[in-house]
């Protein structure tokens, strides 16, 4: 209760010299004092404040960084059997251990690593290509076209992904293609329901009956007007496909129908190191399973991160 | 409703039909027979073999044979396992892998919501943070790489459950670990976003002022709206379960229907794999369209005729 009256007194004292008239400087009004802050770079600085988003970051940059290198620096190939040392534990001389071939499991490891990280990102960039087209011509269009085209759209997403995918890969060559390709068949459903709903959305914009009036053609308007404003979720869209596809390809290596030997995926390795850890040969399988956990953790939790960065609604 | 529900039905029978032609030509488009590997078989006991399995007419009367057997629910022979009808083999997997699976979903929801509400009630706190970190750790293990550590930690280090097959309780607990993290990871998460929201709401700070207890307050009027977005996700979290079951009951050596698939995979047993599939496809698709429903009767601000209203 006494709080206001205090400031009340406070205030009439100083309010003669609160306000003064202050000196008007001519153009001053004009100058922006600071540069706007455009809506990647506060997305930028929110990501970067947030901790776990930049884990996943360095971790994947790692990852990236040893996909590359690793096979490399590896003293040994990845395909070479040397059968005089199997099932030998990590040592100075084969990091990660050999597996019941001879094979070096670290250069394995690295190579699993291309595998996985190249299924994941060639995946999501076809998902990109066709779910963003198809949801950005059906949600501009709109009407007749885009109720078919949802139609379509809506029975695709009631086939279980999984099994799609084993049955393209039971019919197609097994191999790295096959499952690229067998991914990408449903894959891009979601992508496009998501553009097609921020599409219906911005469209209805100013900016866009603005450029509609100039006579500007319909794939421009789709691709200089609404992709860009939709570009936020798209990109936690893409993030967060990659994980679900290196799953993928994990779980079809490990059945038996992904990447086939002598190549070394992440699910195959685990796969192989099944009949052997009764025995206690923990490498075989701990490498493979802890790098496969760690880049999707990495995915997810920058993800997540950016879902929350790049959302309009949060932005201060 | 009614209008809506008669949709929604003929929609999932398009589905359906889609499912069962792209799994028919699927496996026509497969280079090779069944047979081939057996070359002792002369040409005309390949010949007996191709009739006795409708193989020798010509596709498109092989497809409308199909579809009418499908639609009486009859797929057929097994190629590889002779005299066994795929019938039979769903008839003996499948109440094994239901019982993984309805035990699975069940201790998903349960333990998935709890740590959701312990973490959204104490938000920030230790509890939050643990919670959340097995949820992460949930979603980026693969249920099989985590099945294969569960075997080797427990199971033979430890020596504290069985390592494989299917006989009592015991046997149980790994697999269904195993299976239900995931599905776990993400109910926790969704619940506890969800109940972050509701806590917020006017109703609850109604709900306090009234005087009414903390529980209450929770389990009365916050969760039970909290838990809308969950109902969402059941039917792909389903999916989810069932897919993980192919890996999961070949790991630990269940006689299940996944265990079935995987090896009529590797056998390519064309009939096991098609009966199979459209038989997963069948009952994931009809659960898709129940959560639809029941969400809809769940929350009374959503009418599923709307669409039809405007």
């Amino acid at each position: 209760m006494e709080a206001p009256k205090q400031q009340e007194s406070k205030r009439a004292s100083v309010m003669d010299e609160w306000f003064v008239p202050k000196k008007r400087i001519l153009g001053e009004a004009e100058t922006v004092i600071r540069p706007s802050v455009s809506y990647w770079k506060d997305a930028w600085r929110r990501l970067l404040k947030n901790k776990l988003a930049m884990v996943g970051l360095v971790c994947l940059i790692l990852l990236i960084f040893m996909a590359i290198f690793g096979p490399i620096i590896s003293p040994h190939s990845a395909t070479h059997q040397v059968l005089q040392q199997q099932n030998l534990p990590p040592s100075s001389e084969h990091w990660f251990g050999t597996d019941e071939l001879g094979r070096d499991v670290f250069a394995r490891t690295w190579e699993g690593a291309r595998i996985s990280l190249f299924v994941g990102v060639v995946a999501a960039l076809i998902d990109f290509i066709i779910g963003v087209t198809y949801g950005g011509i059906a949600g501009y269009k709109g009407g007749k076209l885009d109720h078919y085209m949802m139609r379509f759209v809506e029975i695709l997403y009631g086939l279980p992904y999984l099994l799609v995918v084993i049955l393209v890969s039971v019919v197609l060559e097994p191999g790295l293609f096959s499952i690229i390709f067998a991914l990408s068949i449903t894959g891009w459903v979601g992508m496009a329901r998501m553009v097609r709903g921020q599409v219906l959305q911005i469209k209805n914009y100013e900016f866009v009956l603005a450029s509609q009036t100039f006579g500007t053609k319909t794939s421009r308007i789709i691709r200089r007007n609404l992709l860009p404003n939709t570009m936020g979720p798209i990109i936690v869209q893409m993030t967060l496909t990659v994980p679900s596809a290196i799953f993928a390809e994990a779980f079809l290596s490990f059945l038996g129908i992904g990447i086939q030997p002598p190549l070394a995926s992440w699910g195959s390795m685990a796969s192989d190191a099944l009949p052997v850890i009764l025995s206690g040969d923990w490498w075989r399988l701990f490498f493979p399973a802890f790098f496969i956990s760690l880049t999707m953790f990495s995915f997810n939790v920058l993800g997540d991160g950016l879902q929350d960065a790049l959302d309009p609604k949060l932005r201060r | 409703m009614t209008k809506y529900l008669v949709k929604r039905f003929i929609a999932m029978l398009i589905t359906l039909w889609l499912i069962i032609t792209l799994t028919f030509f699927l496996m026509h488009a497969l280079p090779g027979s069944p047979f081939n590997e057996e070359r002792s078989t002369s040409e005309a006991v390949q010949r007996n073999l191709e009739a006795h399995f409708n193989l020798d007419k010509p596709v498109p009367v092989q497809y409308i044979e199909y579809l009418k057997s499908v639609i009486q629910f009859d797929f057929g022979p097994s190629i590889k396992k002779s005299s066994q009808t795929v019938n039979e083999l769903l008839g003996r997997g499948f109440p094994v892998s239901f019982e993984l699976g309805l035990v699975t979903l069940t201790v998903a929801i349960l333990s998935g919501i709890t740590l959701g509400v312990l973490a959204a009630l104490r938000h920030n706190g230790i509890i939050d943070y643990m919670a959340m970190t097995i949820a992460v750790l949930g979603i980026s293990i693969p249920n099989f790489v985590f099945a294969t550590l569960l075997i080797q930690q427990v199971a033979v280090n430890w020596e504290l459950l069985p390592v494989a097959t299917w006989k009592s309780w015991r046997h149980m607990v790994l697999p269904t670990l195993a299976l239900a993290t995931g599905p776990m990871a993400i109910i926790a998460r969704l619940t506890r976003s969800s109940m972050l929201e509701v806590l917020t709401q006017d109703y609850i700070l109604t709900a306090k002022a009234k005087g009414l207890t903390p529980a209450k307050i929770v389990l009365k009027h916050a969760l039970k709206n909290a838990l809308l977005p969950v109902v969402t996700v059941l039917g792909s979290l389903a999916a989810g379960i069932l897919t993980g079951t192919f890996v999961i009951e070949k790991i630990f050596a269940i006689p299940g229907m996944g265990k079935y698939f995987v090896d009529s995979i590797n056998n390519r047993d064309y009939p096991v794999i098609m009966g199979t599939t459209i038989f997963y496809s069948t009952l994931l698709i009809f659960l898709l369209f129940l959560v639809d429903v029941a969400y809809g009767l769940l929350d009374p601000r959503i009418k599923l005729h709307r669409k039809e209203a405007k």
